[in-house]
C-alpha cells in the first residue's frame, strides 16, 4: 500500500483531503425541487430493507468500523462545556482507538484519528489549542444553534468569530420557518451570506429535519441548501425530537444525488443525533456505498455527527481483536 | 492483518454466508432419500424410482425424493379421505390449536427452513429469512384464526373434503402455506405435491406437523412430478383442486377435471404492468422495480415485468434504474450480501436465456446489471429491454426470469389501455402521487391485486388471485377462505332427472295452430343490444305448451347471435360504473314493470309449463321478490377493507367479471331466469343469457319490460335456441368473463372443457337440480360467484 492508499483511511484535513472542487452553488432553482414527489412509505421501505440486503463481516467489519471513526466528527454540545472537557475530547479524537488493538489491526502507522472535532463557538480555540500539531479540522456550530432564531447579522457574527477563532468548518442550522412557509429565496438568501461569512472554512448545512416534518420538505430544503453553495447538508443538531433517521437520510441523499446531475457539483452528508451504536455506523455507511458509491465513504464527504458511538466502535474493534466482549472502562473515555 | 489496509481503501463487502451446518447435517442423516409423508409417515424409499434434487447455485446433489405414482396417490388420498370424518366435526378451536401449533414450530424452526429453502429454490437468503418463512409463519397464525371462527363466520358452509394441491417451485414453501393453511382451518384434509425441483422444505414441513402431533391423513405430502400432479387432480376421491402454477398447466387441469364437480382454483402466470407517471416518485419507483422484477430472480407470477413509464420522464428513469443496476449484487444465495440468486434449474436459466434472446433478436435492447456471475451455477444477470412494443415477443411472453420490459405512453387512457393489453390480469403496480388518477387507473386495470406506489406486497389477510387468464379464486383473506368451503345448499342438491330430450324443429308445423282466433302474430325474436334481433340463422322453432299445442314461436340462435349479443355487452360497460344506487333503482323499476303484468305472465307460465295457476301465482310473486333482493343487495353487498400492514388500506373490492354468460333451466322458466341474471346484473355484469328452450316465452316476453325499465342497451342479451349449443359458443367465447350453466351433467363438462381457452370462470350445476322457490335459490352465494376481489393496497402517509 502507497502512502496515498493510507491517506485515504486518515482523518485528514478536508481541504487536503479534498479532490473535488468546493460547491460553488447554483442561482435558486426552484424547478429543481418544487414538484418533487417523495412517497414516504416508499422511501421507507427502501431504508428498511437497505440494510437487510447488506452486511459486513469479520476482517471487513473491523476495517469498516475503522473507517466509521475516521468519518465522526466528534461532537461536544452541552451547556457545560468547558476547556477541560474539550481537551479531552480532543486527545480521544487525536487516539480514537487504543494502541494495541490498532496494531493488532495492522494499522498502527495509518494515523488513525476522528475525522473533526465538533463544537460550540466559545469551545473552538480550546479545541484548536488541543489539537495542534495534528490535521484534524475544528468544526464549530454556529448560526444560533440550535434554534437558529437570533437575528441574521448576529449569527452571520458567530459565524466569523468561529472561524477567526479558528474554526475549519462551520455548521449552521437554517432557519425552519422558511422552509415551513416555503418561502424559498429568503433561505437561499440567507445560507449564500452565511457561506461567503465562513470564507475558506467549509459550510454544512442543518436543516433540522426533525422539525421539517415532511419529506417533501427534507428534499425542498436539502436541494436549497445547495444550490446555496453548502460543502455538506446535515440532517439534525441533536436537540431535534427526531434526529438522524435512515429514511430522511435516504430523501437528503437523493436530493444530493439529483443536485449532481443537475450541477455537476459535489456535496457532502452528514448525519447525526441519535446514533449510539457500532451498528448505527455500518448502517449508514452501508446507505452511502450503495446510494452514493466509494467517495461518499471518506471524511472529505461524509461525516458522522456523534458521540458516544465512538466507545462502541471501540468495543467492537476489541472484540474483533480478542474474541472477548471488550468493557467500556478498559478505554479512554472521550 | 495486513487487510484491513486494503479494505480501508476498497471498502468492498467481503463475503457473509450463512452458515448451512445444520441443514447439511439433515440432509446427511436423509441420504438414501425421502419417502412421501402419508397418513402421518414418512414412506420407504426402497426399490423406488427417485428423483434427484440439486442445489441450483452449485450443482450438488442436496437429496433424492420418491417419485410418486397413481398407487402412492392413492394412498395419500385414502389417508386423507379417511383423515376428514374427524377433522371436519373438530371444533373450530381445536383445529386452531393445531394450525397455531404449527405456525409457532415454523418459527422456532425459521433459520433452518430459511437455509434449506434457499440451497432448494436458489433464492438469496435475506429472501427467505425476512419474506418466505415469515410469511409462512404468518399465513399459518391468520389461519389458526379461521379455524377458531370458521362456524359462525361462515355459517351454511362446510369444508370441501379432501383437496388436491399442486404447488411451484418459485416459493415453495409460502406456497404449501397459502395452500394447506386455509384447506386446514376450513376443515378439510389435503395431499399436496411439491414442485420436483423444490420438494425438501414441503418434508421438513410434513416433520413439523409430525411434530405438533397433527393426526396423522390430515396432510399428506406425495412427491413427485407433473404425471404425479396429474395423478392427484384426476383421482375420483379429490374434491377439490388447488394449483399454483403456469397457465398451460392450469389449462390442462381444467380440461382434465372438467364435469368431476371438483371445485377448482388456479393461480397461474402474469405480465404485470408497472406503471410510473411522471408525478411519480421517480427513485421510489426505481426500488419498486427492484422489488418487482429483481426480487426472486424475477421468478414470481405476480412480478411487474412490464414497466411502463411516462413518456416525459422515461429517459430520466431508465438512466436512474441503470445507475442503480450497477449495485445489485448476484451470486451465492446463502450470502446474506446477495440481491439476487441462482435461477431454480438449467432449463429455467435455459429458458430465459432463450426468450431474451429473442428480445434482442427482436430489436429490443438490452440493458444489464454489470456483474461477473459465479462459474457455476444457473445465475442470469438481471435486466431490462426497451426499444420494444406490446408486439414483441418478450412484451407478450411471461419470461420468469430477471428481466422487465419497459415500454412508454402518453396519458392515463393510453397507460390503462396498455396495461390491459395482455391475456393476463394477476396485479399491477401504479406510481403516482395524485390520488385520483392512481386510484381511477386501479380502478380500470385488469387486475386481481394492485399496489400503489408499492409492489408484490404480501399478507396473509388479504386476498391474493387473479383475473383472466392468471386464474380465478382468491388465496388469503375472508375471500380466500371460501375456496375451501362448500355453500350447504349446494352440496346436498339432487340429481335432476334426466331431461327429456328437446329437438328444436325449424320445419313449419301443418297441425299447429298458433293463438287464440283473431289475435295478431306475436313474433319472439333475440333481444340483442336493447333491441328486438331477428335470428341470424333465420330459423324459428315451434314452442309447444300444456298439452302439446303449439304457443308460439322462438327463433333457433346460432354462434353468429352469440357473437353479436357479446359484442352488444362488450359496449354496455358502463353498468359496471354505474352507481350502485342507480342500478339498484333500475332493479327496483323491473320489478314495478313487472308487476304490471302480472296477468299476462301468470298466464303464460301456466300455458308454457302447465302448471296450476296457484303454482304460477307463486312463482310469479317469488320472482318480484327476487328481484327486490338483488335491487336491495345492489347497494349492500360491498367490499371491505383488510387489515393488513400499518399505515395501509387494503381495499377488497368486489368488481364485476364483466361479460357472463347465463344458461337457464327448464324449470320455474321465470323464476330461474330472474335468480340467475338478476345477482349478475346487480353487480354490474352485462348478461348473456339462453333461456330455457322449452319455455322461451317467459324470456321473450320480458323484452318489453326491460325496454321500459331502463335496463341500458346491451346489460341484458337474450338469445333463444338450443342450450347445450349455444354453452358451448358462449363458454369458448374470449370476450366472455364467467359462465354460469343450469342444467345437465353433459353440459356442465362442456362448459367446464369450453372454458379453457381463456380460463373464465364457471358456476355449473353439474346436472343437479335447485328448488328455485325456495330461499337457497338467492343469497349471498350467487352474488359472491358475480364478482371477483380486487385487492387495492395504498398505503400512506406524507
Amino acid at each position: 500500500m502507497n502512502t496515498q492508499d493510507i491517506s485515504v483511511a486518515k482523518g485528514t484535513h478536508l481541504a487536503v483531503q479534498a479532490a473535488h472542487a468546493r460547491n460553488t452553488g447554483t442561482e435558486l432553482k426552484p424547478e429543481w425541487f418544487e414538484d418533487i414527489a417523495v412517497n414516504r412509505s416508499a422511501t421507507e421501505r427502501r431504508a428498511a430493507t437497505l440494510t437487510t440486503r447488506r452486511t459486513v463481516k469479520k476482517e471487513y467489519q473491523a476495517a469498516w468500523l475503522v473507517k466509521a471513526i475516521t468519518c465522526i466528527d466528534l461532537t461536544t454540545l452541552a451547556g457545560d462545556d468547558t476547556a477541560g472537557r474539550v481537551q479531552r475530547l480532543c486527545a480521544k479524537a487525536r487516539r480514537p482507538v487504543r494502541a494495541d488493538i490498532l496494531e493488532a489491526l495492522g494499522l498502527a502507522d495509518a494515523n488513525i484519528t476522528t475525522g473533526a472535532v465538533c463544537v460550540y463557538p466559545t469551545m473552538v480555540r480550546h479545541a484548536v489549542k488541543a489539537l495542534q500539531g495534528t490535521s484534524i479540522p475544528v468544526a464549530s456550530v454556529a448560526t444560533g444553534f440550535p434554534a437558529g432564531l437570533t437575528p441574521l447579522p448576529q449569527r452571520l457574527a458567530e459565524i466569523r468569530y468561529a472561524v477567526g477563532e479558528g474554526a475549519k468548518e462551520i455548521d449552521i442550522v437554517i432557519n425552519r420557518e422558511q422552509v415551513l412557509t416555503q418561502n424559498w429565496s429568503e433561505l437561499y438568501d440567507e445560507i449564500v451570506q452565511m457561506r461567503e461569512a465562513s470564507g475558506d472554512a467549509h459550510l454544512k448545512a442543518i436543516l433540522a429535519t426533525g422539525d421539517l416534518n415532511t419529506l417533501r420538505n427534507v428534499y425542498r430544503a436539502s436541494m436549497v441548501a445547495m444550490q446555496a453553495g453548502a460543502d455538506f447538508i446535515k440532517t439534525s443538531t441533536g436537540k431535534e425530537e427526531v434526529n438522524a433517521t435512515l429514511p430522511v437520510s435516504l430523501v437528503m441523499l437523493r436530493a444530493l444525488r439529483d443536485f449532481g446531475e443537475y450541477s455537476g457539483q459535489i456535496v457532502g452528508f452528514k448525519p447525526a443525533g441519535g446514533m449510539k451504536t457500532a451498528k448505527d455506523a455500518m448502517n449508514w455507511l452501508i446507505l452511502m456505498k450503495e446510494e452514493l458509491g466509494l467517495p461518499w465513504l471518506q471524511p472529505d464527504l461524509f461525516r458522522l455527527g456523534a458521540s458516544s458511538m465512538l466507545g462502541d466502535i471501540e468495543r467492537q474493534l476489541e472484540h474483533y481483536v480478542t474474541g472477548r466482549y471488550a468493557a467500556s472502562s478498559r478505554h479512554a473515555l472521550a | 492483518m495486513g487487510q484491513i489496509k486494503d479494505i480501508l481503501r476498497t471498502m468492498e463487502y467481503g463475503p457473509a454466508p450463512e452458515s448451512n451446518t445444520d441443514v447439511q447435517v439433515w440432509l446427511d442423516a436423509n441420504s438414501q432419500g425421502f419417502g412421501h409423508f402419508i397418513n402421518g409417515k414418512f414412506t420407504t424409499t426402497a426399490n423406488r424410482d427417485l428423483i434427484t434434487v440439486t442445489n441450483p447455485a452449485n450443482g450438488s446433489v442436496l437429496g433424492k425424493v420418491v417419485h410418486g405414482n397413481a398407487a402412492d396417490v392413492d394412498a395419500a388420498v385414502k389417508a386423507a379421505r379417511s383423515a376428514f370424518g374427524k377433522w371436519s366435526v373438530l371444533p373450530g378451536h381445536e383445529r386452531a390449536k393445531y394450525l397455531y401449533a404449527i405456525a409457532r414450530h415454523i418459527q422456532k424452526r425459521e433459520r433452518f427452513f430459511s437455509v434449506l429453502e434457499t440451497m432448494d429454490n436458489g433464492k438469496p437468503i435475506r429472501e427467505t429469512r425476512d419474506i418466505d418463512i415469515p410469511l409462512v409463519a404468518r399465513h399459518f397464525y391468520h389461519h389458526a384464526g379461521w379455524a377458531e371462527m370458521v362456524e359462525t363466520e361462515f355459517e351454511g358452509y362446510s369444508p370441501v373434503g379432501v383437496c388436491g394441491q399442486v404447488i411451484p417451485w418459485n416459493f415453495p414453501l409460502l406456497m404449501l402455506a397459502w395452500k394447506i393453511a386455509p384447506a386446514l382451518a376450513a376443515g378439510n384434509t389435503v395431499v399436496l405435491k411439491p414442485a420436483e425441483l423444490t420438494p425438501l422444505t414441503a418434508i421438513a414441513f410434513a416433520e413439523v406437523c409430525h411434530e405438533v402431533g397433527l393426526p396423522a391423513g390430515v396432510v399428506n405430502i406425495v412427491q413427485g412430478d407433473g404425471t404425479t400432479g396429474a395423478a392427484i387432480c384426476g383421482h375420483k376421491d379429490v374434491d377439490k383442486v388447488a394449483f399454483t402454477g403456469s397457465t398451460e398447466v392450469g389449462r390442462i387441469i381444467r380440461e382434465q377435471i372438467a364435469g368431476s364437480e371438483k371445485k377448482l382454483s388456479l393461480e397461474l402466470g402474469g405480465k404485470s404492468p408497472f406503471i410510473v407517471f411522471e408525478d411519480a416518485d421517480i427513485d421510489g419507483a426505481v426500488e419498486g422495480v427492484v422489488d418487482a422484477i429483481w426480487f426472486n430472480q424475477g421468478e414470481v407470477c405476480c412480478a411487474g415485468s412490464r414497466i411502463l413509464v411516462q413518456e416525459g420522464i422515461a429517459e430520466r428513469f431508465y438512466n436512474k434504474l441503470r445507475k442503480r443496476m450497477e449495485t445489485l449484487r448476484v451470486g451465492d444465495p446463502l450470502d446474506k450480501t446477495m440481491d439476487i440468486g441462482a435461477l431454480v434449474s438449467a432449463g429455467q436459466l435455459k429458458r430465459v436465456t432463450t426468450l431474451v434472446e429473442q428480445g434482442k433478436s427482436e430489436g429490443g435492447t438490452l440493458w444489464q446489471a454489470p456483474v461477473k456471475l459465479p462459474a457455476k451455477g444457473n445465475f442470469f444477470a438481471p435486466g431490462f429491454f426497451t426499444d420494444v412494443d406490446p408486439a414483441s415477443t418478450v412484451c407478450e411472453i411471461e419470461i420468469f426470469g430477471p428481466v422487465a420490459t419497459a415500454t412508454t405512453f402518453r396519458t392515463p387512457d393510453e397507460a390503462i389501455a396498455l396495461a390491459n393489453n395482455t391475456k393476463y390480469g394477476l396485479a399491477a403496480s401504479i406510481w403516482s402521487e395524485n390520488i385520483n388518477l392512481a386510484l381511477d387507473m386501479a380502478a380500470r386495470v385488469k387486475a386481481g391485486v394492485v399496489w400503489i406506489n408499492s409492489t408484490n406486497l404480501l399478507d396473509a389477510g388479504a386476498g391474493f388471485g387473479g383475473y383472466r387468464e392468471s386464474g380465478f379464486g382468491r388465496e388469503g383473506g375472508r375471500e380466500g377462505l371460501y375456496e375451501y368451503l362448500t355453500a350447504d345448499w349446494e352440496k346436498r342438491l339432487p340429481l335432476a332427472k334426466a331431461e327429456q330430450s328437446l329437438k328444436l324443429s325449424a320445419a313449419p308445423d301443418g297441425e299447429a295452430k298458433v293463438g287464440a282466433g283473431g289475435s295478431i302474430d306475436r313474433t319472439a325474436k333475440n333481444y340483442v343490444g336493447g333491441k328486438q334481433a331477428r335470428s341470424d340463422g333465420g330459423y324459428s322453432y315451434s314452442v309447444f305448451g300444456k298439452g302439446g299445442q303449439v304457443i308460439g314461436q322462438a327463433g333457433i340462435g346460432n354462434r353468429k347471435d352469440i357473437r353479436n349479443a357479446v359484442e352488444a355487452a362488450t359496449k354496455a360497460g358502463g353498468w359496471g360504473g354505474a352507481t350502485a344506487h342507480n342500478r339498484a333503482q333500475v332493479l327496483y323499476y323491473l320489478g314495478e314493470n313487472l308487476d304490471a303484468r302480472r296477468a299476462e305472465f301468470e298466464a303464460l307460465l301456466v300455458e308454457s309449463t302447465g302448471v296450476s295457476t296457484k303454482a304460477a301465482a307463486d312463482e310469479f310473486e317469488a320472482t318480484l321478490r327476487r328481484i327486490f333482493y338483488y335491487a336491495a343487495q345492489a347497494d349492500k353487498y360491498d367490499g371491505s377493507v383488510h387489515s393488513t400492514k400499518s399505515r395501509h388500506v387494503t381495499l377488497a373490492m368486489n368488481e364485476p367479471f364483466g361479460i357472463v354468460g347465463i344458461l337457464c333451466p327448464d324449470e320455474n322458466p321465470l323464476l330461474s331466469f330472474v335468480s340467475l341474471v338478476l345477482p349478475a346484473i346487480a353487480m354490474g355484469n352485462r348478461v348473456v343469457v339462453v333461456p330455457s328452450a322449452r319455455h322461451p316465452l317467459l324470456a321473450t316476453n320480458l323484452y318489453q319490460v326491460l325496454d321500459t325499465s331502463d335496463v341500458p342497451a346491451g346489460v341484458v342479451n337474450i338469445i333463444t335456441g338450443e342450450r347445450d349449443v349455444l354453452a358451448k359458443t358462449l363458454a369458448e367465447h374470449d370476450e366472455v368473463d364467467a359462465v354460469w350453466y343450469v342444467g345437465s351433467k353433459e353440459g356442465s363438462a362442456l362448459v367446464e372443457r369450453a372454458s379453457c381457452g381463456n380460463l373464465k370462470t364457471t358456476w355449473v350445476s353439474n346436472g343437479r337440480q335447485r328448488d328455485w322457490l325456495g330461499s337457497k335459490a338467492q343469497g349471498k352465494e350467487y352474488l359472491r360467484k358475480a364478482v371477483q376481489v380486487k385487492n387495492i393496497w395504498v398505503p400512506y402517509g406524507e
